[in-house]
């Protein structure tokens, strides 16, 4: 095999060889290689096919707008597809496969589409595939989508480390090329916060390409001595690895920095990627120019490569791109290579300008054909010969490398992310940045420069403005002399006439010339349809390499200025980036915050089984020994607590302190009902509404104190009712003096309910809790045996005799041992939300089941909680309209199925019996359902319409998506001790 | 010119060259019976159904960008009639049977795709709240199925079943709910109006509605000078509150942008549209192979079609969190959309207080699985001047008279629904 | 405005901390202010492209409530007050 690798020259380390295999095969590269200079040096061209008629491809770039080396690296659960080889670090045992082919890289299958190719013009899906209908399901679609995507999602876990990180400082320096480097000079020495940062593993951007002389020293070893100045400033930061892909409101920069993918085996102490968030006061884009490519027949053919490319492979990692390469070029780019490439010994077989003047000089060596263009290139997987076209002679010429320059689009894209067009410059012939401010500036060729001696001064021009603008004493930086550059000018060429073959603007999607003329004449005129029409500039490249081609080309058919035609949109991302950064740490068991109750660790001793309730876990059911399914322990649980006696833990209730003179006044405004004279000792009930009327949630709220009260909200609405009765205190009520805080936390609540209540926590507490000196809905501190002061609330959830014991958090779980203990000869019983349901159901309590979001109060029995009589509460407005006060409102009520045994679900429909089923006969739903152990009976509460008229009708439960249909008998929602005896006991 | 198979080869065999314009490009004419104001799917699917539906071709369809340029342009794909409300059911399940033939009508290979749609659950509440919707449905004569875990596995694999924070407990499953190639909607119903004499006029912005002194809409007044009008109706879904405006219209609308997001293009492995219950994400991977992404708005209001990283950071935490695979691959390009959020989350098909003024928005994030049944709907409402039967609780009106379509039950504050 | 919010109590801050409610124009009626008012506060929204109040909560932060004034279209922020005070201000008190 011959190697391509030069003798000398090159940022590489030849001391340092690595190993890595591509399709299985295994090949030696270079440290400082990337996967594509190491191909490249093994004479490896062809490394992907193309999307949609599997085309054999080979290296264009040698950068992040790659939109052929495509590769996936890795394996198992660490392969990454779609990875650009160009950009990828190589690594010892690196292992890399080509993707999207069949059988294999060199023999694909699928290649046979570009025969089809007339049949496969832009937009061809859109004309057939239509019939039969259902064949596209069936046959078109499945085939389609075989042919779908380029490589493959592994689907394990990802074994790897992620994380996010904010940063901070004055300039943000993107780019470390001529400009970026000087700009942070520049910024650095005046004492600015600086970060530097650049996609590439090495600092320096194009210096590191470039054969020029930069006051006195290799332009590699002059970046080189900048880098090490500015490593000795402690106000700069130097991010090597770090693509900055999004501009975002407020100059807040999204970056991601690959920390360890450049490495066989990550350490787990470091993340693979970090996330950034840069927030810079101020910022310059020096991210350089695109070369462009040049539309012609065959330009696709491995082999061919920008210019740019096949320099940068040249001097930077010491490759030769062939060992006769031909150059085709509009400006000064082509004599650039030309001259570097003989310089180093390769043979330059035809400089072919398409201009036909141009101050450019050619080396002496090298023939150069002026006027002249490159219509065809001939080769299977890889070049063999261009056809080279000069006024009409056609001329054959055998090459083995293809080099082309279209001109330089600078690199506008983060400046247009967030609204503004890039400008097209017709003396540039390019599309500048836009002005977005003096905040954030391009620098350099970025700006639309070309020289390098401009592109330094430029960079450090700009940053000392916006130095000086912070209030940084900046001087004037010493430019160093440039020798040995070239002038990179350029005449526009879109496309090469009497181009023979198929001449692509998207490499990657394959959209061709032809495609674009298509468009055109089938009126997606507008640039972004002729995109979305022909998917030129959708590829994993997002038109890096191609949209200014498409453009111009457009423009052409047209006869109009590139101007006129204009961009697509810019957006993030300016490449693409690892979903495993943008999750960072949040993924898998962490993805969100766990909250345990105060008392996790009583309910865990006692054998609890917990359920997500939102970020709780929360306990459900405590089985026993020889309980076989949760029913069982459930119906333990409920009747123990109906006979004697449970301990269910109800921590998570929110619960807000409120304070303040103007505390009852405010409870009254944000409750229907009334709040203002609730006696201090008190508990009461309370209905919050929204504005619009519909019930928002429920809770008890207790008056402690004079100016004092607890308010308790439900588990799920805690920190939205919190919220909600800031802005009614701050935004709505600001003259009330009324204060909050959040309780949540601090108190460890517990049930204990049953007619063993009072008998089992008399045992426990000081107080006298006698019906007579602790009656049903007192509320207040009480002193535990044992000196703990605690908050006692005589309300009842289940319907029992019940208190709810609130102590603080951290004696949860010995109180609740306590009590357990004095409660052992009653049985006293743990019981879970589970129990704690089917106890509210039995006794017709709502939950948001009920409430949810649509029910009024009347809705659901509690019309009385309406004070009407308030002048003003939230809610009552807008609560009497018409359609919350309609007849055939669904209301709730309770069903009893006619056979006790037959099983009711929540989430069941209703219809009338013998009625058909249809929207129009839904009378409506079970909004929650349990089997009652007191009833022995399957009971529920449904919402039914004009329920409260219909008790004893019989009513069919309609549960088609579980396959059953259940007789049952509308009933009162209160199935058990309706008169609420057992609550005054 | 009938687009079919053996089209592609006749006209391939010319070179390609012979294909005929999708639509015309014509000037305005001085005046039309209907003027739609809006270029996007529901104001040419509007003027498609007017044509196709009830014979009004005099009809003019406004666009100030280029056809399709708005949500229909930008949205995740999704077709699907997996609603809980009378109000709406009915309405998407018109829209989803409109869908399904769809592509011969209008002869337009829009690629709509019946994969399926999963609700993910992952409480026994939220399963109780989905047995509704799913009952909800076949109530209505529609597919719904209830998949437990295993079922969800099976159809699944990738899912994250054994180290989630919020475990996968089953699905609800609709069988014919699916995706279709959004761009090839707008221009399936934009060549189907242009045939059959609609008027399809881009870059022609409108700058105000001009009425006599009644109050009766005369015409607008665009970029390209005054256009007459017997009937006026707009469709103009994230920016109905400006174009309302110029009538004097007070609407229960808030404008908001909503993301999304692509990957770059994978292998199939994601074969069905799933919806993730623990936040709110849903994911469907195109025939191009991207995985598409929506999620929620940005939550505050916004004329910008862009949004912020920190929505699309959260979105990918889920993502991560549900199909563990994910983390290795990459996101390729984010956008934004802007969005009517109405106060109840439901759309508005209306006449207005003005006699000929019509009015088709408050879309919030659902309006391309809309798009037939919409453009079908105020197509009536225009020709008869009486609401379609699946769109008649859909009304202007309702938030005044609490006639409320809240499917989310969140209340009115549009940002939550 | 949508990446940093500048929290009069609290600095600049990102919007991750915050949760948004919506319009901060519309002003809650008069006990009394009829049906079409009350109507017109819950529902209606001048939406206006352009320069907006919205109410935003700091709700990992300080936990006060905001008025956000900015351009809905360029995302310029223009100014960030306590809500408690443009409500006094609004009723006439001073703040």
């Amino acid at each position: 095999m011959v190697s391509y690798r030069l003798a000398a020259g090159g940022l590489v380390n030849r001391g340092n060889a690595l190993s890595f295999t591509f399709d299985g095969k295994i090949y030696r590269g270079l440290q400082g290689d990337t996967l594509a200079s190491a191909l490249l040096a093994n004479g490896e061209l062809l490394v992907g096919r193309s999307f949609k008629y599997h085309r054999p491809r080979g290296i264009v770039t040698a950068g992040s707008a790659e939109p052929n080396a495509l590769v996936t690296i890795g394996a198992g659960a660490r392969s990454e597809p779609n990875t650009r080889a160009t950009v990828a670090e190589l690594y010892d045992g690196l292992a890399a496969a080509s993707q999207n082919r069949w059988p294999s890289l060199a023999f694909d299958i699928g290649a046979v589409n570009s025969l089809l190719s007339p049949f496969l013009s832009a937009g061809f899906y859109y004309k057939t595939f239509m019939w039969p209908a259902a064949f596209w399901e069936k046959v078109y679609e499945p085939l389609i989508r075989r042919a779908a995507g380029l490589g493959r999602l592994v689907t394990e876990a990802d074994p790897d480390r992620y994380e996010k990180a904010w940063a901070h400082c004055d300039l943000l320096v993107i780019g470390s090329g001529p400009a970026g480097l000087m700009a942070a000079l520049a910024a650095g020495r005046a004492g600015a916060r600086v970060i530097l940062v650049d996609e590439g593993f090495r600092l320096g951007g194009s210096l590191l390409s470039d054969s020029a002389v930069v006051g006195g020293l290799k332009a590699a070893d002059f970046a080189g001595q900048v880098l090490a100045e500015l490593a000795t400033l402690s106000n700069v930061t130097l991010m090597a690895r770090t693509t900055v892909f999004g501009w975002y409101d407020d100059m807040v920069f999204g970056a991601v920095e690959k920390v360890q993918k450049h490495v066989a085996h990550p350490t787990p102490d470091l993340p693979v990627e970090r996330l950034w968030r840069i927030v810079a006061k101020r910022a310059i884009l020096a991210a350089g120019a695109e070369e462009r490519p040049l539309v012609f027949g065959g330009n696709d053919r491995p082999g061919v490569m920008t210019a740019g490319a096949a320099r940068t492979y040249l001097n930077r990692y010491g490759v030769a791109v062939g060992q006769r390469v031909a150059i085709f070029t509009n400006g000064g780019s082509g004599y650039g290579l030309a001259r570097d490439l003989t310089d180093s010994g390769v043979e330059v077989t035809a400089l072919i300008d398409a201009r036909r003047e141009s101050a450019d000089i050619a080396p002496e060596s090298v023939r150069l054909i002026r006027g002249g263009a490159v219509t065809s290139t001939r080769g299977t997987r890889a070049l063999k010969s261009i056809i080279a076209d000069r006024s009409g002679f056609e001329e054959e010429i055998a090459c083995d490398a293809l080099a082309m320059s279209g001109g330089w689009s600078p690199v506008v894209h983060l400046m247009c992310q967030r609204g503004a067009r890039p400008v097209w410059s017709e003396e540039r012939q390019a599309f500048l940045a836009p002005d977005v401010g003096a905040a954030f500036v391009a620098a350099g060729s970025a700006a639309g420069l070309d020289r390098l001696s401009a592109c330094l001064r430029d960079g450090a021009d700009k940053a000392t403005v916006l130095a000086r603008d912070l209030g940084f004493a900046a001087y004037e930086t010493e430019i160093p002399d440039v020798a040995g550059d070239y002038d990179p000018a350029f005449a526009p060429l879109w496309y090469v006439p009497g181009s023979k073959g198929k001449a692509f603007v998207d490499f990657q999607n394959d959209v061709t010339v032809a495609d674009l003329g298509l468009s055109q004449r089938e009126a997606y005129s507008h640039v972004e349809m002729t995109k979305r029409y022909t998917t030129g500039g959708m590829a994993t490249d997002q038109g890096k390499l191609g949209n200014v081609n498409t453009i111009g080309i457009v423009a052409g058919m047209r006869g109009v200025s590139p101007a006129e035609i204009g961009t697509t949109t810019f957006r993030p991302f300016y490449t693409p980036v690892s979903f495993g950064a943008m999750a960072g740490t949040a993924r898998g068991e962490h993805s969100r915050p766990v909250r345990r109750s105060p008392l996790h660790g009583w309910a865990a001793r006692n054998g609890a089984v917990f359920v997500e309730a939102g970020l709780w876990y929360r306990s459900s059911w405590f089985p026993r020994e020889g309980e076989k399914t949760w029913r069982e322990a459930v119906d333990r649980e409920v009747r123990t607590v109906r006979a004697s006696a449970g301990l269910c833990d109800v921590s998570t209730l929110g619960k807000i302190e409120i304070f303040g003179l103007g505390a009852a006044e405010f409870l009254n405004r944000v409750y229907s009902n009334a709040f203002l004279k609730l006696p201090v000792g008190k508990a009461r009930y309370g209905l919050m509404l929204r504005e619009d009327g519909i019930v928002y949630d429920d809770g008890t709220t207790s008056r402690l104190s004079e100016n004092h009260y607890v308010l308790t909200t439900t588990t799920a609405y805690a920190t939205d009712v919190m919220a909600h009765l800031e802005f009614a205190a701050q935004a709505l009520w600001p003259h009330l003096d009324v204060r909050f805080a959040s309780s949540s936390d601090q108190w460890a609540q517990m049930s204990i309910a049953g007619p063993k209540a009072r008998i089992i926590l008399q045992r426990v507490v000081e107080d006298d809790l006698s019906d007579a000196a602790f009656p049903f809905l007192s509320a207040r501190e009480v002193m535990l045996k044992g000196g703990l002061a605690a908050r006692l609330f005589r309300i009842s959830f289940s319907g029992e005799l019940a208190y709810e014991l609130a102590v603080p958090a951290g004696y949860g779980e010995a109180v609740a041992d306590a009590i357990m203990e004095a409660g052992y000869e009653e049985g006293i019983c743990a019981y879970g939300v589970e129990a704690l349901n089917v106890l509210r159901i039995e006794k017709g309590h709502v939950t948001h089941n009920e409430l949810d979001g649509r029910t009024t109060a009347d809705d659901v029995g509690l019309g009385r909680m309406m004070a009407m009589q308030k002048p003003d509460f939230i809610g009552k407005h807008l609560s009497t309209r018409f359609g919350l006060t309609a007849a055939d409102r669904l209301q709730m009520v309770g069903l009893k199925p006619v056979e006790a045994d037959a099983e009711i679900k929540a989430g069941a429909h209703l219809l009338k019996e013998n009625a058909k089923p249809s929207m129009v006969n839904d009378q409506g739903f079970v909004s929650s359902a349990c089997y009652s152990p007191t009833l022995n009976s399957f009971i529920a509460l449904a919402m039914l319409k004009s329920g409260r008229e219909r008790y004893g009708e019989k009513i069919v439960v309609w549960d088609a998506l579980r396959g059953s249909e259940v007789l049952a008998e509308v009933c009162p929602p209160v199935f058990v001790d309706p008169d609420n005896k057992n609550l005054h006991v | 010119m009938r687009y079919s198979a053996f089209e592609i080869v006749k006209q391939a065999f010319s070179g390609n060259r012979h294909w005929k314009p999708a639509w015309r490009e014509p000037q305005p004419k001085p005046h039309y019976d209907v003027i739609i104001v809006g270029g996007g799917g529901h104001g040419l699917s509007t003027a498609y159904y007017l044509a196709r539906e009830f014979g009004i071709t005099n009809v003019a369809v406004l666009e100030k960008g280029y056809l399709g340029s708005g949500n229909v342009g930008r949205n995740t794909t999704i077709i699907r009639s997996n609603y809980l409300l009378e109000g709406n059911e009915p309405f998407y399940e018109f829209s989803l049977k409109l869908w399904e033939g769809l592509e011969q009508d209008f002869n337009y290979n829009a690629m709509v795709s019946q994969r399926g749609i999963v609700n993910l659950f992952h409480s026994d509440g939220q399963r109780d709240q989905y047995a509704r919707r799913g009952n909800a449905m076949k109530m209505h004569g529609v597919d719904a199925e209830l998949l437990d875990r295993e079922g969800v596995r099976k159809m699944m694999p990738y899912l994250n079943f054994d180290h989630a924070r919020f475990p996968i407990l089953g699905g609800l499953y609709q069988k014919r709910a699916g995706t279709a190639r959004h761009d090839a909607v707008a221009w399936g119903y934009a060549r189907g109006a242009d045939s059959r004499g609609v008027d399809l006029i881009q870059q022609c912005e409108v700058t105000g509605i001009r009425r006599d002194e009644t109050g009766r809409v005369l015409g607008v007044e665009t970029s390209k000078g005054f256009i007459g009008c017997n009937k006026l109706a707009l469709a103009t879904a994230g920016h109905t509150s400006v174009t309302g405006k110029m009538a004097g219209l007070d609407l229960p609308i808030e404008t908001h942008v909503l993301q999304a997001f692509v990957s770059e293009g994978l292998k199939p492995v994601i074969h069905n549209v799933i919806t993730y219950g623990a936040g709110h994400f849903y994911i469907s991977q195109s025939d191009k192979g991207g995985l598409v992404f929506g999620a929620d708005i940005d939550y505050y209001s916004s004329y910008a079609q862009r949004g912020n990283l920190a929505t699309v950071e959260h979105t990918i935490e889920e993502g991560v969190s549900l199909i563990p695979g994910l983390s290795r691959a990459r996101v390729l390009r984010a956008w934004g959309g802007v969005m009517d959020m109405s106060m109840d989350g439901s759309p508005i098909i209306d006449r207005t207080p003005i006699d000929n003024l019509y009015i088709n928005c408050g879309w919030c994030y659902g309006g391309f699985k809309a798009t037939p049944a919409s453009g079908f709907c105020f197509a009536h409402l225009i020709a008869r001047d009486e609401p379609h039967y699946t769109a008649r609780l859909l009304r202007l009106d309702r938030f005044q008279r609490g006639f409320l379509v809240d499917e989310g039950g969140k209340g009115p504050q549009p940002n939550l629904h | 405005m949508a990446s940093l919010i500048t929290c009069p109590h609290c600095g600049v801050r990102p919007k991750e901390e915050f949760s948004i409610r919506g319009d901060a124009v519309p002003v809650r009626p008069a006990p009394n202010a009829g049906a079409e008012a009350w109507y017109a506060y819950v529902y209606v929204r001048d939406n206006p492209k352009g320069r907006i109040e919205e109410h935003w909560h700091h709700t990992a932060g300080c936990r006060r409530w905001l008025v956000v004034e900015r351009d809905n279209v360029t995302h310029t922020v223009f100014s960030v007050r306590d809500a408690a005070d443009v409500a006094k201000a609004r009723s006439g008190e001073v703040a």
